[in-house]
């Protein structure tokens, strides 16, 4: 299994050391973080520069529409077990960030490599990874990704086409249930967490999909929810031969403790033990910023990133714990999606009598949504500013995607 | 449930709750609380039957197959439709316009039945239309600019018996040139956003319809500053 990577040809080897280079100019020119650049130049000059990089290495490929960055980060600590891993950070999440990854750690025996779910069939094909994790499928984006359905069959196929891969899946996700329904070699997990709006009709027959408690199947055709080898329980795991693992994570939410739990049951198909997998992940606390606080003028605010509607769902489970005020702030740019419809489908009732500051671009949007959910609030545009309104004492902001990482930036600069 | 409750049905918010319509009918429920008029939104899913007895219908956009299924169920449990002839108010946004047509013809060219409640026929159209729409009412149907944010491929086109809702200024809609429909007392429009939250008199529109009253006024600051926004970001 410790294979060290094959030595690369000529063409791939120029090829990457010219993207690291850019990389680095990238870096110092102030242009980036230079997750993309340096991959996007190999890729040019080696189309074939991925598959190449991965050759010799045991891959484990993250997929799915939320929880990537985090399971990614938790999965690459476990198998750091085993071996020195190749992982990219930050949500540089398609080839050309993959390829940058891997050419900064050329000797690593181990990648382990967060991908976009319209990505996974090209990279999955070009790496032929040990091990594929499908976290959960549904609406992100839509006047930019495209249908769910249509990203779900074409999982399906690419997951179909894989010899020797294990795939680890959520089966209370219709959708990612669907999608490695015919694998030959899948570990089940039970993670307790669904978003079922995007499936009441099923994937493969459109029958409608029957609930009763966590159990569900189609009416129409043979899909059913199969039964698990590895369940989330409160704050813990059981194991497939039946031993519960307590999770003590430092990440906070139910959803943190699905992404463990399948990070856990990948890292054991890829040969790490459950109770070393678990001990790593655990430390994980601050996932390219976050979940990190920043402390400001007497406010500690702590930074949480959602992206879609079912991680603001998520998000606001782990908000409602505690009865702290909120900053929420909404951006709609190109890589957010430029359709913030989806703010209706967010239950934001459930900050009503909580002080909240609707903030972002399109902060204005974002306060209509929050009048019809009789949630009192204010409008402060600038999220720093709105922090710096809030009382003293504990905050928490809720941001989307460049909304959270422009704020991470500023924040970091501050510090 | 007394005889004075509105119901707002919300039909199979499962298929046809991928753009946030839902938010229509909340829209719908808290203006009319609000102003002291009981109302109450009855979700209607798929796989159950329609009722006939409700006031409003909001239906809403949702993917291709989505759309596919919620016709066959619709036209398998035709509450929905024998609601229309007992005067109810329909709200069909997006695969709303097309299912409500006579038919709808997919980019594959196979033509699907619609309901039959607008003299209209849809067609999918060469290329996707996106982003900010803003149109003029057509006849005073009611005041100030009709905004909203269109995603749909379908382009529709009206026969004499359907009115255009509005005349586009800025986007697609139907064909370039008008947006949605109206006929006796079913709207249809291809504008998400939700399309009643920025649009507080269309809303406004459809209670008084539903009630046989002109609802007192409304005045939502951040509704105002939204309509403003989107205006100048469209134009």
């Amino acid at each position: 299994m410790n294979d060290s990577p094959a030595r690369l040809p000529l063409r791939t080897a120029a090829a990457v050391r010219l993207g690291n280079m850019s990389s680095k100019l990238s870096q110092k020119m102030g242009l980036g973080a230079g997750g993309m650049i340096g991959g996007r130049i190999a890729l040019k000059l080696d189309p074939q520069a991925l598959a190449r990089l991965t050759q010799g290495r045991t891959v484990a490929v993250v997929t799915g529409t939320n929880g990537k960055t985090t399971s990614t980060m938790m999965l690459a600590r476990a198998v750091s077990a085993l071996g020195e891993v190749a992982t990219n950070h930050s949500g540089a999440n398609m080839p050309d960030g993959h390829v940058t990854a891997l050419s900064k750690q050329p000797d690593a025996p181990y990648a382990v490599l967060e991908c976009d779910e319209g990505y996974f069939p090209a990279v999955a094909g070009a790496s032929g990874p040990k091990v594929a994790m499908l976290l959960n499928l549904s609406r992100d984006q839509l006047d930019r990704v495209g249908e769910v359905r249509t990203i779900e069959r074409s999982l399906r196929t690419a997951i179909n086409a894989l010899e020797g891969t294990t795939i680890v899946a959520n089966c209370d996700d219709v959708m990612v249930t669907s999608a490695a329904y015919d694998a030959k070699n899948v570990v089940w997990v039970a993670t307790g967490t669904g978003w079922h709006q995007d499936s009441a009709s099923c994937p493969r027959c459109g029958d409608p999909i029957r609930w009763s408690g966590e159990d569900w199947h189609c009416t129409g055709c043979d899909l059913k929810r199969p039964r698990p080898q590895w369940v989330t329980a409160d704050n813990a795991l059981i194991t497939p031969d039946g031993t519960k693992v307590e999770l003590g994570l430092r990440l906070p939410g139910k959803f943190n403790q699905a992404n463990a739990v399948m990070a856990t049951a990948a890292a054991h198909a890829v040969g790490v033990p459950v109770d070393e997998a678990v001990r790593r992940l655990r430390g994980v606390s601050n996932v390219s910023g976050r979940y990190r606080t920043i402390q400001r003028n007497g406010r500690s605010a702590r930074l949480l990133l959602s992206k879609n509607p079912a991680g603001w769902s998520e998000t606001l489970t782990v908000v409602r714990e505690a009865d702290h005020p909120a900053v929420l702030v909404i951006n709609a740019q190109e890589a957010d999606g430029r359709d913030l419809s989806w703010l209706w489908d967010v239950p934001f009732e459930k900050l009503q009598g909580r002080t909240v500051i609707a903030s972002g671009e399109r902060a204005t949007d974002l306060a209509v949504r929050l009048t019809y959910a009789e949630v009192e609030h204010t409008i402060v545009p600038d999220p720093l500013k709105a922090i710096d309104q809030m009382p003293q004492g504990d905050v928490e902001v809720i941001a989307n995607y460049t909304a959270f990482r422009d704020l991470n930036a500023r924040a970091a600069a501050d510090e | 449930m007394s005889e004075s409750t509105v119901q707002i049905a919300l039909v199979l918010p499962d298929l046809l709750g991928t753009y946030g319509d839902f938010g229509n009918a909340v829209v719908l429920e808290k203006r009319m609380t609000w102003r002291g008029i009981k109302a109450e939104i009855v979700p209607v899913m798929f796989g159950e039957p329609v009722p006939d007895s409700c006031d409003i219908y909001v239906v809403g956009g949702g993917e291709d197959t989505a759309q596919t299924l919620a016709v066959k169920h619709l036209r398998e449990h035709p509450g929905l439709q024998r609601a229309v002839t007992k005067n109810a108010v329909v709200l069909g946004v997006c695969a709303g316009i097309q299912i409500f047509g006579e038919s709808f013809t997919r980019a594959d060219n196979v033509t699907h039945p619609g309901m039959g409640l607008i003299d209209s026929t849809s067609h999918a159209g060469g290329s996707r239309a996106i982003g900010e729409v803003l149109a003029t009412p057509a006849n005073n149907l009611f005041e100030g600019v009709l905004t909203g944010f269109e995603n749909h491929q379908g382009r529709t086109v009206l026969g004499p018996a359907a009115q255009p809702l509005a005349h586009v200024k800025v986007g697609t809609g139907n064909d370039g040139s008008v947006e949605g429909a109206v006929q006796g007392r079913i709207v249809c429009t291809y504008l998400h956003g939700p399309v009643l939250p920025r649009n507080p008199q269309l809303a406004d529109l459809l209670i008084e319809w539903a009630t046989g009253t002109k609802p007192a006024p409304l005045d939502l600051p951040a509704v105002t500053r939204l309509r403003n926004e989107r205006q100048r970001a469209a134009s």
